[in-house]
């Protein structure tokens, strides 16, 4: 008994060993690159050196591309906040005809049209409307391709809150609109923080659309320039890219020990796209 | 939608307040304001995604191309995007590349490590469990555009890490073996949410049921047979299927092999990327894509079934 189980224990802690070091390894050279000053593709101990920052700053699309990535994250969180906050609302509290079937078929949406499957049309669509390299234009694209899933996760979240409160602000005259701002808001605000996370997260780390839609290097976001980082001439600028990921990075990481301390993470179905 | 904004309850709301707490329009929200606050968000799912989801539809049955006369007067030529996809081995290559990409890094790979990090971690609290779980989800929270990177360094056939710790030296992992390479990649990728999802399912096991199993002499794979899978095959199932979903519509691989080298790790987003705005042929990448959209409507409703048999 004792033998097997040291043999367990022993079993258990390799396992974990294996683990740690298959996801650790990949991310050391993101934590070591860009302290070294002249970096390789292999993981080494850095003579911590600032110069590949300084070589950050001074790119002349490096710093504007993580504001580009900003405006068109908060872009997308706020409309796409805005609106599920008032769909759902409306949703959760008016019987209409058909409601279920509009959930039913939004929730099928926004898991079958995906970027892959819709690139052709977005594309032509983003020419015909004039909207290939306008920041807006991709805001409104992405903001339209999360909001099935947004609207689903808040209609939930409302369904769970008590209509009391809108009852007698009801009855003290607030619109509508009122109510959705001073009483339906507060109380939902977890929801609403939640979902302005994911949106962010989700753009932040998009690829595909802005790498499609934006050709203009001023509007491209960190994504699109990481990628003509290491595509470019070839040979890949290990030092610009290893420092510019890791810049890149911070905010998403960041933000997730912000939601799970606060919020305590929790996940949802379509949290990823 | 259209009926709900010409209805008339919201005028008889305003002429009978009495009847108002009554009535489930518990904000006293008329059905054509309820509209009103629907209609942005519809306008824009309308316009940017089910739009283009009907109109991919039409595209793949024309010779819309991205340069020529037919960039600018597409025109209609029926079925022969479909013929052509259906002749063309590149277009079946990507269609098993695609099949080897789900299986073994979302089916296996995702499934099979997630359930095995959660299993193994399930009775654990403090630092390891924190430990292991953060870097997991790290994996899952940074951008693709930086991860991917970093794997294309580590599998370098000469200056990565991978090689210098495994003392292979010229092991060409992403010239020789693209595929492995981006399951392995999408593996590490993507477990967190299985991860969590299973830690999440394992809670839910009555650890009474285990403990009676464990009394009566089961091993471990007894107990994980016969108690633990037979609870969360609801979960399982869920998660195969959505999980699956976003693993063929993942298009990360192309930053790390750029579907070569010669197509060889070329799956379908890949594939229709390089036909559609590579080369131009927007009508045949549509047709691709229009297969895309009816394989993920079939795994959508089976998982959206099975979510609803489960409330």
């Amino acid at each position: 008994m004792t033998a097997r189980f040291v043999a367990g224990r022993i079993g258990f802690y390799t396992l974990i060993a294996v683990l740690l070091a298959f996801f650790t390894i990949p991310l050391l050279w993101l934590a070591t690159a860009p302290f070294t000053s002249d970096p390789t593709y292999e993981v080494a101990v850095p003579d911590f050196t600032w110069e590949n920052f300084q070589a950050v700053v001074e790119h002349p699309y490096a710093l504007p591309s993580l504001y580009n990535s900003l405006v068109l994250s908060v872009g997308t969180a706020v409309l796409v906040v805005a609106m599920a906050a008032l769909a759902a609302y409306a949703l959760s509290r008016v019987r209409m005809p058909g409601r279920d079937a509009l959930l039913y078929a939004l929730l099928l949406l926004s898991s079958i049209i995906t970027g892959t499957a819709a690139m052709v049309p977005l594309f032509q669509l983003a020419v015909e409307l004039n909207l290939i390299d306008s920041q807006l234009g991709l805001i409104l694209i992405l903001t339209g391709g999360l909001l099935p899933a947004a609207i689903f996760m808040l209609k939930d979240f409302m369904d769970s809150t008590p209509k009391s409160y809108e009852e007698s602000a009801r009855v003290f005259g607030a619109s509508p609109l009122q109510i959705v701002r001073h009483v339906v808001v507060p109380l939902v605000r977890p929801g609403l923080a939640t979902i302005a996370v994911w949106a962010v997260a989700n753009v932040w780390g998009n690829f595909l659309m802005p790498y499609l839609l934006l050709s203009d290097v001023e509007k491209q976001p960190a994504a699109v320039i990481t990628y003509t980082l290491y595509t470019e001439g070839g040979q890949a600028n290990l030092r610009m890219l290893s420092t510019f990921g890791l810049l890149y990075s911070v905010p998403v990481v960041l933000m997730y020990l912000f939601v799970s301390k606060k919020y305590g993470f929790r996940f949802h179905g379509g949290i990823k796209r | 939608m259209a009926q709900a904004t010409s209805s008339p309850p919201d005028i008889i709301d305003e002429q009978a307040p009495a009847r108002r707490s009554y009535n489930s329009d518990a904000a006293g929200l008329g059905r054509l304001r309820a509209g009103m606050f629907v209609a942005p968000a519809l306008l824009l799912i309308a316009a940017f995604l089910v739009f283009p989801a009907l109109w991919v539809l039409y595209l793949g049955l024309t010779n819309y191309r991205l340069t020529g006369i037919a960039a600018a007067e597409p025109q209609f030529v029926g079925p022969a995007n479909f013929l052509d996809a259906v002749s063309n081995p590149v277009f079946w290559d990507s269609t098993w590349l695609t099949v080897q990409f789900v299986l073994g890094s979302a089916v296996i790979g995702q499934v099979g490590l997630g359930f095995t990090i959660a299993w193994l971690l399930r009775d654990r609290r403090g630092p390891l469990k924190r430990l292991v779980e953060g870097l997991v989800i790290l994996a899952w929270i940074l951008p693709s555009a930086v991860v991917s990177f970093l794997w294309v360094a580590l599998l370098d056939r000469d200056g990565g890490t991978l090689n210098a710790l495994l003392g292979l030296p010229g092991f060409a992992w992403l010239l020789d073996h693209p595929m492995l390479s981006i399951i392995i990649f999408n593996t590490w990728r993507g477990t967190a949410f299985s991860m969590m999802l299973y830690g999440a399912a394992l809670g839910n096991v009555p650890p009474s049921h285990l403990e009676s199993a464990r009394l009566a002499g089961a091993s471990g794979w007894q107990q994980l047979r016969d108690v633990v899978f037979p609870h969360i095959r609801g979960h399982i199932l869920t998660n195969l299927l959505l999980i699956s979903l976003w693993t063929f519509n993942d298009f990360t691989p192309f930053l790390i092999t750029a579907g070569g080298p010669d197509g060889r790790s070329e799956i379908l987003a890949v594939h229709v990327y390089k036909v559609a705005l590579q080369s131009g042929e927007l009508g045949y990448g549509a047709a691709v894509s229009t297969v895309i959209l009816l394989i993920n409507l079939v795994v959508a409703v089976f998982y959206l079934r099975l979510l609803r048999s489960k409330k």
